[in-house]
């Protein structure tokens, strides 16, 4: 019997509490001696009555009702769910760390620093760039760092009228959303039959109003960009650079680099890549690195070292300022961090190497029972086509509701937008081969069941604590916060 | 070699998976990377330690640091420290929570769907908004996203932001509106809040939104009154961006008119972090509803009538709008937010209440004491809430290093931020700082001026 959970605010009682605090020891003063009358709040907050026990029953119950890679195969194409080593968790944890003042003095902070230091130096072996900051909170918000630096750039050149950002159709949201949040304009790149970006599209686009080119390599299709030396001339000699959305690097470690491929601008989202934890929808990190020519415009301050002292430099004229408050998610960051130490250089191209060898099995695997364009060898993901499906009654959705039932959490779904009906597969390096044997025997079986009855399928998922949701009328009449009666 | 207990396939898995694929060997799932961008060498990377080894690295590293549990800190600037309850981390550290992702199944994320929806309405109760989504990266993002959010609304490219707000986040602002091409003006200070005089002058029909802290940089609770009606004559609107452990006390935006409430949410149960992860809060008036950036919680019904959650008006969203989207974010700080809803549940408006008013009357306290001293003076007139600027009689730094022989964490130096304020520093008393240590700051300040 399925049933609803109920709301914080429908539980508890007027007095119950859920904290301790010490009495306050300093002599006491009248609020209104202390604080301006006009500006208090005149009636009491209105917030739950809870005891201890309720909220932690609570959460506990929620946390039940959802699905995280410890529960089991997380397939969600671009995102690399892979699984999140528990001592990340327990060494970001320390006091010594996770209790640190972001204003403290410089000397008092040498470990983080030195911690930045370090992973600045891997990550720019990893990818062959010149210097990183790791101010950017997520990977979208590296994207509008990297536009940003690049922008500063043809700016100091006096390169003014460069306002367009070419996108290949296969880029994520991000990468347009971003274009926009930058002030720049977005050109759109067709793909050719093969799935790379179609060059002679290319050609035609750039000119000198070509600020840059956004590349995700191996793209959302799963595919390598076979002809990127090119791109990368033909971008360049029109004056424009070329940006690296690092969301896919889990495919190439060790195989090559963007700094190699001729990319200016990077950015990597460790909590991918890197195995720190998604956390509900985040927190994540996104570093960007850039090659020396740019690095003058990076954000400020970069993490220098002189004399065995690690500092804060905020020496940096040509920066284009802060993206962030302070230094980025350096809770996120120690994560990484401790699984590059972990991981070392094979094992980051080991990663890849299985992160490969499983998205080529499980499409080998699949493309039994459906279509999968684009046929040749892929890196970390492909993609499904659903068309057929579709036409007999149930799409890439139905599928995935289907799979929820079968204890998977499903591919991304209806994205990259230029295959119909997608499903998005990422099976990532920490799957075993039974995991993947098995989620293609519940594709097999979503397959016949489509045969069979379609109908049935596409009023998917059965197991779950709740049917399907009603996502049109929420939408339609949004209710987006709790309200007494 | 690292990592081999993260990678479950063994060799013979690695051969078979090869036949099944219908290749000889690995390099030939790399044949589609030309030769001339491999990467023929091994990666220079430190030698991959065991989870032993890395631990004892990292606490290595952690050991050189000095931090909140081992010093007393006076220590804000948007940044607190105040109680963390026990409970907070052992829901967030629940891993259904932590290993999953952003909710496109809603079926399967319940738990984080209701959580969130949960943190919108206590948001929204706190500010008096209609709606909050579920994050933004930090403060000066939320202020940065909440100003673009004005420009979206209006159609106008101008703002105006207090030089009273946090200048951590009018860097954050100032550079996202240099990228995008729009004008941003700073209202002047008297002394040390906003001088709502000048805006009557500097307010016109090109302006989309006025920003202002609240309380200030530099604690001091502004008098927001009437301050709504000048922005609104002009059409424009009124951001306010506020520390959320203030407001059980202080008089909820929504009360003095304004239309976005933005601020740092670090204070509701997050441990500093050396500055991330933090929270961004954003909330709204219905009718900027669909200018919000990121991730929405909204309710629904499923196929059985059952209440259920799911992300919601994502036609706003990059995924969907991509480049006519209101914003880029995509990955948020959900479990931050979740951390923060946690808190509130656990404080409740009694304990809310109490953290605010122990940190006025600290804050007061030490306020007083300090200010009594031969050579230290309140830098401002006016009424703090847990932050006060104080004219010390000697470099900041110099003062800071000193503390910290005593294993005290001193006050924030203001003079980068502001330049005309030379040997001022920020003291924040959180609900954690007792009359002992209080009078312990008090007693070395005396001897070091």
């Amino acid at each position: 019997m399925r049933k609803h959970k109920a709301l914080l605010f429908e539980m508890g009682r007027a007095g119950r509490c859920g904290y301790s605090l010490p009495s306050s020891d300093v002599p006491e003063k009248a609020v209104d001696e202390l604080l301006p009358g006009n500006m208090q709040r005149k009636e009491q907050l209105e917030l739950p009555e809870l005891s201890e026990v309720e909220v932690v029953r609570h959460y506990t119950e929620l946390s039940t009702r959802n699905f995280g890679v410890d529960t089991g195969f997380y397939p969600l194409g671009s995102c690399t769910m892979k699984y999140n080593p528990k001592v990340n968790e327990e060494v970001a944890a320390l006091p010594g760390f996770a209790f640190m003042h972001p204003c403290q003095p410089e000397d008092t902070a040498q470990g983080a620093l030195e911690l930045y230091y370090n992973m600045e130096q891997s990550l720019k072996e990893l990818t062959g760039m010149d210097r990183f900051t790791m101010q950017p909170a997520a990977g979208a918000h590296g994207e509008l760092t990297g536009l940003m630096v690049i922008q500063a750039y043809h700016r100091h050149r006096g390169d003014q009228q460069r306002n367009k950002v070419l996108i290949p159709v296969t880029a994520h949201g991000t990468n347009p959303a971003t274009v926009t949040m930058a002030g720049y304009e977005v050109i759109q790149i067709p793909a050719d039959e093969r799935g790379n970006v179609d060059l002679e599209a290319l050609k035609e686009a750039v000119d000198e109003t070509t600020s840059a080119l956004m590349l995700t390599n191996p793209s959302t299709l799963g595919l390598f960009e076979e002809e990127i030396m090119e791109m990368a001339k033909v971008v360049h000699e029109a004056g424009g650079l070329l940006y690296y959305d690092g969301a896919n690097l889990n495919a190439i470690m060790g195989y090559a680099r963007p700094g190699d491929m001729g990319f200016d601008v990077v950015h990597l989202n460790i909590h991918k890549t890197l195995s720190t934890p998604h956390g509900g929808g985040g927190p994540g990190s996104g570093p960007v690195g850039v090659k020396e020519r740019l690095a003058p415009f990076l954000p400020k301050p970069l993490v220098d070292k002189k004399d065995d002292q690690f500092h804060f430099n905020y020496d940096l004229p040509n920066s284009i300022g802060k993206v962030h408050s302070f230094y980025g998610n350096f809770g996120v960051v120690i994560k990484a961090y401790n699984y590059v130490c972990m991981m070392g250089g094979a094992g980051l191209k080991q990663a890849s190497t299985d992160a490969v060898l499983n998205a080529n099995y499980l499409a080998s695997l699949l493309q039994k029972n459906y279509y999968i364009p684009y046929d040749r060898i892929r890196k970390h993901e492909f993609v499904v086509s659903a068309k057929p499906e579709k036409k007999k009654g149930a799409g890439a959705g139905d599928i995935a509701k289907a799979l929820l039932d079968r204890g998977f959490h499903p591919p991304t779904v209806y994205f990259p937008l230029i295959v119909d009906e997608a499903l998005m597969t990422e099976p990532t390096d920490t799957e075993s081969k039974e995991t993947l044997d098995n989620y293609a025997r519940a594709m097999e079986e979503i397959a016949r069941a489509i045969e069979e009855n379609a109908e049935k399928v596409a009023a998917s998922p059965y197991n779950t604590v709740v049917g399907r949701l009603d996502e049109v009328r929420a939408a339609r009449s949004p209710v987006l916060r709790w309200q007494k009666e | 070699m690292g990592g081999n207990h993260y990678l479950p396939l063994s060799d013979v898995d690695r051969c078979d998976m090869l036949k099944e694929i219908g290749v000889d060997s690995i390099d030939d799932l790399f044949s589609d990377i030309p030769q001339e961008v491999r990467f023929k060498r091994d990666l220079d990377l430190p030698p991959a330690m065991s989870e032993l080894e890395a631990i004892k690295h990292l606490n290595y590293l952690a050991a050189k640091n000095k931090h909140l549990n081992n010093c007393t800190s006076f220590m804000g600037a948007g940044v607190y420290d105040h109680f963390i309850p026990s409970v907070i981390k052992h829901i967030t550290g629940r891993s259904e929570f932590y290993t999953s992702y952003t909710p496109y199944q809603p079926e399967i994320s319940q738990g984080i769907l209701q959580a969130i929806f949960e943190y919108q309405t206590m948001i929204c109760q706190l500010t008096g908004m209609d709606v909050a989504n579920a994050s933004m990266y930090d403060g000066g993002t939320a202020v940065a996203e909440g100003a673009i959010m004005g420009v979206g609304a209006t159609r106008r490219s101008k703002a105006l932001v207090s030089r009273s707000v946090s200048p951590f986040y009018r860097a954050v602002l100032q550079n996202y509106f240099n990228s995008r091409g729009l004008e941003l003006e700073e209202i002047p200070l008297k002394d040390g809040s906003t001088d709502f005089s000048k805006l009557e002058a500097m307010i016109d029909d090109q302006v989309a939104s006025v920003v202002v802290q609240q309380p200030n940089f530099f604690g001091l609770v502004e008098d927001l009154d009437g301050v709504a009606e000048i922005i609104h004559k002009h059409k424009a609107v009124m951001i306010v961006s506020v520390d959320p452990i203030s407001l059980p006390l202080l008089k909820a935006p929504a009360d003095y008119g304004a239309d976005i409430v933005v601020g740092e949410g670090q204070s509701l149960g997050v441990p500093p972090s050396f500055g991330g992860p933090l929270l961004g809060i954003m909330s709204a008036r219905n009718k900027f509803v669909r200018q919000l950036p990121g991730r929405i919680a909204g309710e629904t019904v499923d196929s059985e009538g059952n209440r259920g959650f799911v992300l919601t008006l994502q036609t706003r969203e990059q995924h969907i709008r991509r480049e006519k989207a209101s914003s880029n974010i995509c990955s948020n700080e959900a479990l931050v937010a979740l951390a923060a809803a946690v808190y509130m549940a656990s404080m409740g408006p009694q304990g809310m209440r109490e953290v605010a008013e122990q940190c006025v009357q600290k804050a007061a306290y030490a306020c007083e004491k300090i200010s009594a001293l031969d050579g230290y003076d309140m830098a401002f007139k006016g009424q703090n809430f847990k932050e006060f600027a104080v004219k010390v009689p000697a470099k900041p730094e110099q003062l800071n290093k000193q503390l910290l022989q005593k294993s005290i964490l001193g006050g924030v130096d203001v003079s980068p931020f502001y330049p005309e304020m030379e040997n001022t520093m920020l003291f924040a008393v959180t609900e954690k700082r007792t009359r002992e240590e209080i009078d312990t700051l008090v007693r070395e300040l005396e001897g070091l001026k």
